[in-house]
């Protein structure tokens, strides 16, 4: 028995504690939001957050995150960051077939929560673990930077 | 004739039958909806229809694949079989029917077909495809017709009701207004009215300098969902009591199954079942966890069969063996042989691309159940009615006791027009008590894909004293994707789709042959992959053009501008592409621009590349500016969009991309091996539209299939190398 605290909400799972937190979201818990791409890490498209930071939670033993703040891309609109990225995401129409969007907001939602003003070269950094097989990319980026010149406190409902 | 346009000839769509005298009331039928409302049933275009169906239709069958609902809300809904994978047709066609209907866009919902038979008791026949970048090409004058067959029935029922001349209503936002007295009557409160008169013979449709919606900017209506986490893949259906499993297929092409030892397997927590099929193992389990690590603890022995040394090479002779004898004429125009032995000079080449994988980014999975009186099945294809058609044959069951749950695709790119992942899915549920979801990991979705054929083609072109072609000849050596897909489409050992792009390119060439020579690699079943066979045949095309204008000593440009004189739209796009681009204007060493012109799919490219190739011989591509004429635009933000990852997407495979094979086996597993474009590594794409007033063409794959050859000649201009091989290779091109 592991207990997960997810989007604010404790989850007690009867699950193996080499279990990758990903099938634990999708199988267990129901939150298909986060998305298997490759299992490796190779994609980005399964990111979540751990304790704010960015993680591949294909690879990421579901022991390794008991007691920490998981937040999921079901709740990272409740986020200052998240908002922003969403609605940015929406303005400049970047989704195509979607499937690997769940991550690419996950990734780009923490780099803005630490970095205000981020360069190109900051955005490379961050976003090249994210795979896009639609090859959205230079709206992600534009997107990025969009949100990234927003305020928080002007946004309403992402 | 394209590939589309030969299809319908081939199976008599829509458009023949529309010939045959029926009018086209015939086509569109209008009733009252289950629980009130207004439902007008009509027929879009497939990209084609099945062999029973055509065999089976006569002139007098009425069998829509289309419908639209008003109900007492006013609340519209479109069903159609065209599916989203990414390319903007959930808001492309609602776009349509919000143009001549009168409503706003946001009005209008999507729903998947096959329809609720509750809903719409016409079944579903004929063959669904979404693919060919044929979905709004197909729709765009039948879906704004029946728009504007229900606008005129709402209109007649509301000057029914007022007992006023049908001249003095306009309809607007969902509402019929009578103009002289300002009344208004909501669509909603209109439909029960409606239903009830005929349906008019003859609707007038708007005049495109009318159009309040189609041409503008409009933002895509799956958006919402996809950024939230609610959107619903395949893989991501929730069925109660379902239980996960995952599969491995026999590495070796064409191998069976021996035996397994599954007792350690059954011994982890989660694992139910393993379930035995002819050619694969199964591990059904709580989770995908375990599901994995059961798979991971079979002791599995393959009968590895016939193919067990087969090779890349070993392929790559037979096909050029096969090229050395005459194919099958796909076009001859002119004496090639007399002009070649007249020619002042001439050129032979070898070009080869290799398989493809599709790697979408959503594995490939379908969940099934199959009960004792039907079978359900969830998955998201391309191809709904064959998703039908494999459960009916594997089950037993009567295609209409088989229900398909379409889903939104995660990545298509012709993979999802096959259905061998469904077949698998359905034979192991046919094993397992209770709905199961079978998910591909990525390694068994990259080794048991439907590869891109491995093409091999031969070139020659004879050139005048001034260097331009008067004798130009193209032999296509491959495998036959259209023989296996749909045999009908493929006559007297010609197979349209792989000289698709080669037959016609838009150049005046005075004396052409290009014909066609079926290989077909042994075990390797082949496939649709985005762009069809213009990804293939415009790189070797627009490669061989260029290698034409350096042999002649003359500008790529003012070359190719030479020899579309005849071919209006092709020049326009050039020159807009070239002049956005800046061509000529000087670049650093290294560094290169390359050109490509296409006409594909309906519509016309041109590609200006500009690529950084290092001392190593990475290939860097910096910039590509991308000009499009694909007739009358109903989304350009869509079109913008798609032309983005289209060309991101051709990058890909010019760059990286192959599958190669050894013992047997696909060689590569996942990312690391089977490499995709990265943020860091994607050019600025800059897209230039040109208004035009011709019908729409598709734009899904054009983007795509025009690129390679743009970054290789500008290879060949930042290196003097000539690439003949794709993937592109840094070490043909390292100098350090």
């Amino acid at each position: 028995m592991v207990t997960l605290k997810i989007n604010g909400e404790d989850h007690t799972v009867d699950v193996p504690p080499d279990m990758p937190l990903l099938w634990v979201l999708r199988d267990v818990v129901g939150l298909t939001g986060t998305k298997f791409g490759c299992g490796m890490a190779l994609c980005g498209a399964c990111t979540v957050h751990v304790d704010g930071t960015p993680t591949r939670s294909c690879v990421t033993p579901v022991s390794a995150v008991a007691g920490k703040k998981i937040t999921t891309i079901e709740a990272i609109g409740e986020t200052p960051s998240g908002k922003k990225v969403q609605k940015a995401w929406l303005d400049l129409d970047v989704v195509q077939c979607g499937y690997c969007q769940s991550g690419q907001i996950m990734s780009a939602s923490a780099l803005l929560a630490s970095n205000l003003k981020p360069t190109d070269a900051d955005i490379d950094a961050a976003m090249a673990g994210n795979l896009c097989r639609c090859g959205t990319y230079a709206r992600i980026r534009a997107a990025i930077k969009q949100a990234a010149q927003s305020k928080s406190t002007a946004i309403k409902g992402a | 004739m394209s590939l589309e346009q030969l299809l319908y000839a081939a199976k008599g769509g829509t458009e023949s039958i529309s010939k045959g005298g029926i009018s086209r009331r015939t086509f569109l039928k209008a009733s009252a909806a289950a629980g009130g409302g207004l439902l007008l049933s009509f027929s879009l275009p497939a990209l084609m229809r099945n062999a029973e169906a055509a065999e089976t239709a006569t002139a007098n069958t009425f069998a829509p694949n289309a419908f639209i609902r008003i109900d007492r809300q006013g609340r519209v809904t479109l069903v159609v079989h065209q599916v989203e994978m990414g390319q903007g047709t959930y808001t492309s066609l609602p776009m349509l029917l919000a143009e001549e209907l009168e409503v706003d866009l946001a009005q209008v919902h999507l729903e998947h077909a096959p329809p609720d038979d509750k809903l719409y008791a016409n079944p579903l026949i004929g063959f669904q495809a979404t693919g060919g970048s044929n979905s709004v090409r197909g729709a765009w004058e039948p879906l704004r017709r029946a728009g504007a067959t229900a606008r005129s029935m709402l209109m007649s029922a509301a000057c029914a009701t007022w007992n006023v001349d049908s001249n003095s209503c306009r309809a607007e936002k969902g509402e019929v207004i009578h103009v002289p007295t300002g009344r208004k009557l909501n669509y909603g409160a209109l439909v029960d009215k409606a239903a009830t008169l005929p349906v008019p013979d003859q609707v007038t449709l708007k005049d495109p300098k009318d159009f309040k919606l189609i041409g503008t900017p409009v933002k895509r209506l799956d958006s919402h969902d996809k950024v939230n986490g609610k959107a619903q893949y395949s893989i991501d259906v929730k069925v109660p009591g379902m239980k996960i499993a995952t599969v491995a297929a026999c590495p070796v092409f064409g191998g069976k199954l021996a035996r397994v030892d599954d007792g350690k397997a059954k011994a982890i927590k989660g694992v139910h079942q393993v379930v035995r099929l002819d050619d694969a193992v199964a591990v059904i389990a709580d989770h995908m966890w375990a599901a994995k690590q059961g798979l991971a603890a079979l002791d599995i022995q393959w009968d590895e069969g016939p193919n067990a040394k087969l090779g890349t090479a070993d392929i790559v002779q037979q096909l050029e063996a096969a090229s050395q004898k005459p194919g099958v004429v796909a076009r001859k125009d002119g004496d090639v042989a007399k002009a070649m032995a007249g020619a002042a000079q001439k050129v032979e080449a070898v070009y080869q691309v290799p398989f493809l994988a599709h790697a979408a980014m959503e594995p490939l999975s379908c969940t099934v159940h199959v009960r004792k009186d039907g079978c359900d099945v969830w998955v998201g294809t391309q191809v709904a009615t064959r998703a039908q058609a494999t459960a009916a044959q594997v089950t037993g069951f009567p295609p209409e006791k088989i229900r398909v749950h379409n889903h939104l695709l995660g990545g298509g790119f012709g993979r999802r027009l096959d259905v061998d992942f469904i077949t698998q899915a359905v034979q192991i549920a046919k094993q397992v008590d209770g709905p199961v979801k079978v998910i591909w990991t990525r390694e068994e979705d990259i080794q048991h894909d439907i590869y891109r054929p491995y093409y091999y083609d031969r070139l020659a072109a004879g050139l005048d004293g001034q260097g331009m072609p008067i004798a130009w000849s193209h032999r296509v050596t491959a495998s036959s994707i259209l023989a296996r897909w749909y045999p009908p489409a493929f006559k007297e050992g010609l197979d349209p789709d792989a000289v698709e792009g080669a037959a016609e390119p838009p150049y005046a060439l005075p004396n052409v042959l290009v014909d066609y020579v079926r290989q077909e690699p042994p075990g390797i079943v082949t496939g649709w992959w985005r762009g069809v066979g213009p990804t293939h045949n415009i790189f070797v095309v627009e490669s061989f053009i260029d290698e034409l204008a350096a042999a002649a000593k003359k500008d790529p440009v003012e070359y190719r501008r030479a020899l579309l004189g005849k071919s209006p739209r092709a020049r326009a796009v050039l020159d807009l592409a070239t002049e956005k681009a800046g061509w000529g204007r000087p670049l650093p060493e290294g560094h290169g621009r390359g050109v490509s012109v296409q006409h594909a799919f309906g519509s016309y490219l041109a590609q200006v590349a500009e690529v950084a190739v290092s001392k190593e011989g990475e290939v860097r591509v910096q910039r590509v500016v991308c000009a499009v004429d694909c007739g009358m635009i109903v989304n350009p933000d869509t079109v913008k969009a798609q032309m983005e990852g289209g060309i991101i997407f051709g990058i890909t495979a010019a760059l990286f991309e192959e599958i190669t094979i050894k013992d047997g086996r696909v060689e590569q597993h996942n990312f690391n091996d089977y490499r995709i474009l990265r943020i860091n590594e994607a050019p600025v794409v800059e897209v230039y539209l040109v208004k035009s007033a011709e019908s729409p063409g598709g734009i899904g794959e054009p983007g795509t299939s025009a690129i390679a050859p743009a970054v290789t000649n500008a290879i060949f201009a930042a290196t003097g190398k000539r690439i003949r091989k794709l993937p592109v290779k840094p070490d043909q091109l390292r100098s350090a």
